[in-house]
């Protein structure tokens, strides 16, 4: 009987050698362990013998079905790993070098540019407003103490419509709604599309963007402003960016001033963009004027007030190297297309 | 304005300074100074010669051989100038000098070596005649360098006029002196003057004026007797200096003493006018103006006539028949002061913008017109000492400015400064411009003067920017604010507007561009659009672009239409202004729209309508929660395709419109492609509510889905059919479109029907119920099971 089983162990570990499928070790399970598998039969031939024998020889058949059973498990793994083997020869190599679609879409720079400037200013405690591009000249003018017979109001500045409104010319037209809006204190930028009726060449528009923001509280101060545009400009251009005020005038603001910045391209030294001064004319700004403050409902004896107006397209033709400005309308995707997010 | 400071340094002694750097200074405490130019720099070894003898060149019948006496040496000149003769005195250039920076050296003209060279005004840079030599007086020391003989040396500074908008006082030298006095700290000289009370015994002027709404003074004064004709050099290179021309002693002086105090003044020749009417006349009429040419001037105009005869355009320019000539011996002098609004629109009317004009429109000191005149006598009777005053002073004043008093205290001026600026100080620079200016107790008390106050100095933030402009913004301190900090929120729409152009760009893919607020008419006629009525612009700069906008859809297919060389498959939006024509009141009513339109040449317009449809429910889904609904509509516009427009709504508000295109438009734009275009109302959507976003736990048991396969009539929607299922019950979790295709005219739909409970695992014996009940209703449509 012991001779019976060694040659039956000899046979299956012949036989495992041959098999090179699932299937043909499948089928050589059941050769052996099944029903009526060779080691299923040699048990039952146990049936008649002692019980010292049956002891021992049963010990060593559960050895023999052990060993097969491991001896098996141990194949179909071999084969399944040859199996997903060849399937790792036979599959294809991506060529991950070939050209994808890589279709984009695209903001308008003024987009790009305006979200950077909405982010800096909501940082420091700015409200961001929204506001028409159709006025009424009590909005664009006289809050803002443009008087009647001011030259801003000539034609040949302002598109005026036939029911007696007009395309608003400034972003200053919200200061009114907005100092009505909120009162004081107020901290709020507004940018806003603006219209001047001027021929237009590579550098005039007679439809741009501005960014105007307003800050009234107690107690603001030239120095406020100062810091607040010093702080503002630097984050817009990533770098430290000096500034220097000038008088100008404008009947918003009094004073009024025009704000310089240290030229990005020579960094001051004096070049060709900065007429070899080393300062770059950016922005008009001064403290808000009382009768504007008044005009909002806002106490010029109790509250001062800075204010300011980029250029948000200028700030796009700058930063982006823009020479015609005529293409930022021109719905041309050749140019618009290449601004992305930043 | 070009400013030179020689004339400058005649009111502020200024030896010392750095002009430069005061220039520059200038520039950061009164007005933007554009450029600056250093005149007579490149002369050198220019001296006055004197020409000795004159032969005629042998081989030329021009040029001549000229022995010139240089001072230090005689020297042989070859030269072409038509004037020389012997005797005369000339600026001489001697061999190895410069003169328009140019170095003179020793050459051979036609076979002769010239030493040296004579030369003309314009070659000494101080004016433009080039006629020929500059002839000095006979007096003229020999062989002096000619900077020392003349003021030609000078720096001259250009100022930007748009930064002098709001300051009639600097328009002239007198008060840009002033302004340097304030800077430096040095005193402002008087400006030396006639006391014109002497001439009070002679007779007047008949001077009326009939308009007193717009002339405010007319001051005259009579001259005769005037000899010399030609200004003296030095006065001539400061006018060319500063832009303007030498014609003959009377018409310089004018100039000059607006230049210098910048009065401008006109010079009548008295055999032609010898009495002043300052009227406006009831109709329109032709004038001569003193450039020769004939203009239209309507009754708003205001003129100085010469009884009824008008003879110059108030505070613009004079007439031809009036002008003093060359002959001139008595004059009749004017300075007078003019509304400004009325002089820039005359100004603006007549298209003639002078030197005058500009300066009258800037609201100009009335109290100056007597000091000029006192200027003028006093320059006139150096330089003629036999010019006679005929007349009295004659001064009809009819507007009074009222004078400006300003009180405030120390506090406020810290308060809008931000630092400290001693009381002292503020003090020494209200004065030092001109104001009086007191301080008692802590309160400062401030006279604004005259020639402040005609509309520049009006309240106490005025008196701030005198203050701190003069202190220096350099000198200020960087400091933030105190201001306590407050929750800021972004307004609806930016929040909304961002969230959509996002969405558009980075899910799918398409350009943001920016129109125009008109319509454009040209375009839209190119591509077979009705551009329609709407709210128009008075003063468009040309008719076809006259008309606001309604509808963003005409902007975005012009620009598909010029985009189609971009490729063969691109979409573009923006989110811009419309006008939907005037409200009640009177007012446009304006809204903010997103205009969308998609191009291909790959897909068909039926795919590219449900793309731009998925566009615009991911908007409403991302952006409100909310499943906007769509449903077929006529067209509002005759651009729109006649069956496949469709209207977006949401909650039964009207959001905007989607459309194919009308065949006849699509096939201007592109045969071969699908275009499609939409619209949705911004405000709207801010304003739309969002849907709430309340938590439902999942089923833990798995559901059932069944698939249908339906038949549907020709013409039936699927909104049609959704009744159907509406009422099935609680279990029917979500039907999904899985196949749509047509066969054999009739269009086949499989509908997906998940079924699923929260409380036990659904049998499909307990569905079955419910999919008869749906099936039923559907057969009931004329909706059939497919196969």
């Amino acid at each position: 009987m012991k001779g019976k089983i060694e040659s039956l162990r000899q046979a299956f570990e012949a036989e495992l050698g041959q098999t090179a499928t699932s299937e043909a070790v499948e089928k050589l399970r059941v050769a052996y362990l099944g029903k009526k598998g060779s080691v299923t039969e040699l048990l039952k031939g146990l049936k008649g013998a002692g019980a010292d024998q049956k002891k021992e020889l049963g010990q060593h058949i559960n050895q023999l079905k052990r060993q097969v059973e491991e001896r098996l498990a141990q194949q179909v793994e071999t084969i399944k790993a040859a199996e997903i083997q060849r399937e790792i020869d036979a599959a294809e190599v991506y060529d991950v070098t070939l050209p994808t679609g890589g279709e984009s879409g695209s903001y308008h720079p003024i987009t790009i540019v305006q979200r950077q400037l909405e982010e800096i200013f909501a940082s420091m405690g700015f409200i961001v407003e929204d506001f028409k591009e159709i006025v009424t000249d009590y909005e664009c003018f006289e809050a803002v103490n443009i008087p009647k017979d001011h030259p801003a109001r000539d034609m040949q500045d302002t598109y005026y419509l036939e029911n007696g409104q007009l395309l608003k010319t400034h972003t200053s037209a919200a200061q009114n709604a907005i100092l009505r809006k909120y009162g004081a204190p107020v901290r709020a930028i507004f940018p806003g599309r603006c219209f001047r009726n001027e021929a237009t060449d590579a550098s005039h528009e007679n439809t741009f963007f501005q960014m105007e923001g307003i800050m009234v509280d107690k107690n603001i101060s030239i120095s406020n402003l100062i810091y607040f545009m010093k702080t503002m400009l630097s984050q817009v251009f990533e770098r430290d960016v000096k500034v220097r005020l000038r008088p100008g005038f404008f009947p918003f603001v009094e004073p009024g001033f025009e704000l310089d910045i240290s030229c990005l391209i020579c960094g001051g030294e004096g070049c060709s963009t900065c007429h070899h001064s080393g300062w770059v004319e950016l922005c008009p700004c001064g403290m808000i004027h009382p009768n504007v403050l008044k005009a909002g409902g806002v106490d010029p004896e109790e509250y001062t007030g800075f204010a300011f107006g980029l250029g948000l397209t200028r700030l796009v033709m700058m930063k982006y190297g823009v020479k015609d400005i005529r293409d930022l309308n021109s719905g041309n995707l050749k140019a618009l297309s290449q601004f992305r997010h930043e | 304005m070009l400013i030179s400071m020689n004339w400058i340094s005649d009111f502020v002694d200024l030896s010392g300074q750095d002009l430069p750097a005061l220039i520059q200074r200038f520039t950061l405490s009164t007005a933007e100074v554009e450029e600056t130019f250093q005149m007579g720099q490149d002369l050198r070894d220019v001296v006055s010669g004197k020409i000795l003898s004159v032969e005629n060149h042998p081989n030329s019948k021009k040029l001549h051989l000229l022995k010139v006496d240089g001072g230090d040496k005689i020297y042989d000149v070859v030269c072409g100038a038509p004037n020389v003769r012997e005797g005369l005195v000339v600026p001489f250039v001697k061999e190895g000098g410069m003169v328009a920076g140019q170095e003179i050296a020793c050459v051979k003209i036609a076979g002769y070596e010239s030493h040296g060279m004579c030369c003309s005004e314009k070659e000494l840079g101080i004016s433009a005649d080039h006629s020929g030599l500059m002839e000095l007086p006979d007096h003229t020391p020999i062989g002096k360098d000619i900077t020392e003989l003349y003021a030609i040396r000078d720096t001259v500074f250009e100022v930007d006029n748009k930064s002098l908008t709001n300051r009639p006082d600097l328009w002239g030298h007198y008060g840009i002196a002033r302004e340097f006095a304030a800077l430096t700290g040095q005193p402002l000289k008087p400006l030396e003057t006639v006391a014109l009370e002497a001439f009070d015994s002679l007779d007047p002027i008949d001077i009326q004026v009939e308009d007193k709404e717009l002339c405010f003074r007319y001051t005259g004064l009579k001259v005769r007797n005037i000899a010399k004709k030609v200004s003296p050099v030095d006065m001539r290179i400061r006018l060319f200096y500063c832009g303007s021309r030498a014609i003959n002693l009377l018409a310089d002086l004018t100039n000059y003493l607006m230049l210098e105090m910048g009065q401008p003044m006109h010079a009548f020749d008295c055999a032609k006018v010898d009495s002043i009417r300052v009227k406006r006349f009831a109709q329109p009429f032709s004038f001569t103006t003193l450039d020769g040419i004939e203009r239209k001037v309507d009754e708003n105009t205001l003129m100085i006539c010469s009884k009824d005869q008008p003879v110059a355009i108030a505070g613009i320019m004079g007439g031809l028949d009036s002008e003093i000539e060359d002959n001139t011996d008595s004059l009749l002098l004017e300075s007078a002061n003019f509304d400004a609004a009325s002089v820039r629109k005359s100004s603006t009317r007549l298209g003639l913008r002078t030197d005058a004009s500009m300066r009258y429109e800037k609201t100009l000191d009335p109290e100056m017109t007597v000091p000029a005149i006192g200027r003028f006598i006093k320059l006139l009777q150096d330089i003629d000492p036999q010019a006679q005053v005929v007349s009295r002073l004659t001064d009809v004043y009819v507007k009074h400015y009222p004078a400006v008093e300003l009180k405030f205290d120390q506090a406020y001026v810290d308060r809008y400064t931000g630092i400290e600026i001693s009381g002292e100080r503020i003090l020494a620079t209200l004065r030092a411009l001109g104001f009086g200016a007191e301080l008692s107790g802590n309160v400062f008390t401030v006279s604004v003067p005259s020639w402040r106050a005609t509309k520049d100095v009006t309240i106490n933030a005025d008196i701030i920017e005198e203050i701190t402009r003069v202190y220096g913004y350099d000198n200020f301190a960087v400091s933030t604010t105190l201001s306590p900090l407050y929750p800021q929120k972004k307004s609806l729409q930016n929040k909304t507007d961002n969230f959509a152009k996002d969405i558009l760009v980075q899910t799918f893919q398409l350009h943001e561009v920016h129109s125009y607020i008109w319509t454009d008419a040209k375009k839209c006629r190119e591509l077979g659009i009705q551009p329609g009525e709407n709210v128009r612009l008075v003063n468009a700069q040309t008719p076809d672009h006259s008309v606001l906008r309604r509808n963003m859809g005409p902007a975005m297919l012009s620009f598909v239409n010029e985009n189609r060389s971009f490729a063969s498959d691109f979409g573009l939006f923006e989110i811009g202004r419309v006008c939907e024509g005037l409200e009640e009141d009177g007012l446009c009513r304006e809204r903010k729209k997103l205009g969308i339109a998609l191009y291909s040449r790959s897909q068909t317009e039926k795919e590219l309508y449900f793309r731009l449809l998925d566009m615009i429910g991911t908007l409403g889904r991302s952006i409100k929660r909310v499943n906007f609904s769509f449903a077929g509509c006529q067209p509002e516009y005759a651009w729109q395709h006649p069956k496949n427009t469709a209207e977006i709504s949401a909650g039964g508000e009207k959001l905007g419109w989607l459309c194919a295109l009308h065949p006849s438009v699509a096939g201007k734009i592109d045969r071969k492609a699908a275009i499609v275009c939409a619209q949705l109302d911004m405000d709207s959507l801010a304003e739309l509510p969002a849907a709430g976003m309340a938590y439902r736990e999942p089923s833990r048991f798995p559901g059932i889905d069944i698939d249908l396969s339906l038949l549907v009539p020709d013409g039936m929607r699927y909104a049609d059919m959704e009744p159907a299922w509406r009422e099935a019950g609680a279990a029917l979790a979500g039907v999904s479109l899985i196949d749509a295709f047509a066969q054999n005219g009739k269009k086949s739909l499989t509908l997906r029907f998940a079924f699923s409970s929260n409380e036990k695992t659904l049998s499909k014996e307990e569905v079955q119920p419910m999919v008869d009940g749906i099936v039923e209703k559907l057969a009931g449509q004329g909706v059939s099971l497919r196969g």
